[in-house]
């Protein structure tokens, strides 16, 4: 049986930011990303297909890890962890 | 041995230096358009600089500056010229309209419920989100001299200064990223 990522990755803290438009996802991020603690996981949910390119420079640029990211459908999931 | 220490402080000083001199996370933009969807770039890019950990200052002159006129306050006193720039231009954000397409208001107006309806903030509330991350406004005081504009029909911001080119330059030499708008 197959055992997705997701199943295994445990977020302290989810973040709904579907239907929100750029630049607003990695403004929610950098802001909800703060409020948990170094070493702690966000689950980030989005819409915007410019995420999937956004979330990584975001990440790269603020230092923090993107552990791993689901897509269905529509909806897209980043299971950041707070390293910075 | 001397020679060695005295080359490691030698070292240390221009390391010191070139610190000193290299720019900071920090982004300084120029606001000179009063177009919606110009100005619309240049708060995406304010409020997403914050997010990237930047600090982000914005300097509005020229076209820029009626953009951060209140509608809800009215000066009297101004002159002939004053009083035809304060009637010409928008009176804040709410008023600007696209460089492009405008097709006499029709086009900003369709823009606008297309922003709304694909969930694109509007001025209004980038503004509002610009102050809630600390975004810095300066308004060039040179331009609201040429149009009349006093400081009294501006908007309420919690980080907005007045001034001119220096203020602006000496941010913008501290800055990795500058930008025309």
């Amino acid at each position: 049986m197959e055992v997705s990522m997701s199943d295994l990755i445990k977020a302290d803290k989810i973040l709904d930011l579907k239907g929100l438009a750029c630049p607003l996802p990695v403004v929610k991020m950098s802001k909800g990303i703060k409020e948990v603690e170094i070493g702690q996981i966000v689950e980030a949910q989005t819409t915007d297909p410019g995420s999937l390119t956004d979330f990584p420079a975001w990440a790269k640029t603020s230092g923090n890890e993107i552990l791993q990211t689901d897509q269905k459908s529509d909806v897209i999931k980043f299971y950041v962890k707070r390293v910075s | 041995m001397k020679v060695l220490e005295k080359q490691v402080a030698e070292l240390q000083s221009q390391l010191d230096a070139l610190k000193q001199k290299s720019p900071s996370d920090k982004l300084s933009l120029i606001v000179f358009s009063g177009d919606l969807d110009k100005a619309l770039a240049a708060f995406v890019i304010a409020t997403g600089a914050v997010a990237m950990g930047m600090e982000a200052n914005m300097f509005f002159t020229f076209w820029g500056t009626p953009l951060l006129r209140d509608k809800h306050k009215h000066v009297g006193g101004k002159d002939a010229m004053g009083k035809m720039f304060g009637t010409m231009l928008p009176t804040g954000t709410t008023q600007a309209k696209l460089s492009k397409m405008n097709l006499g208001g029709m086009g900003t107006v369709m823009m606008k419920a297309l922003m709304k309806k694909k969930n694109v903030s509007s001025l209004k509330e980038f503004l509002a989100l610009a102050e809630e991350l600390e975004v810095n406004i300066l308004i060039c005081e040179m331009s609201m001299d040429l149009m009349g504009f006093k400081r009294e029909e501006m908007i309420d911001y919690k980080y907005l200064t007045y001034g001119g080119v220096a203020s602006f330059l000496a941010e913008a030499a501290d800055s990795k990223i500058q930008l025309f708008i």
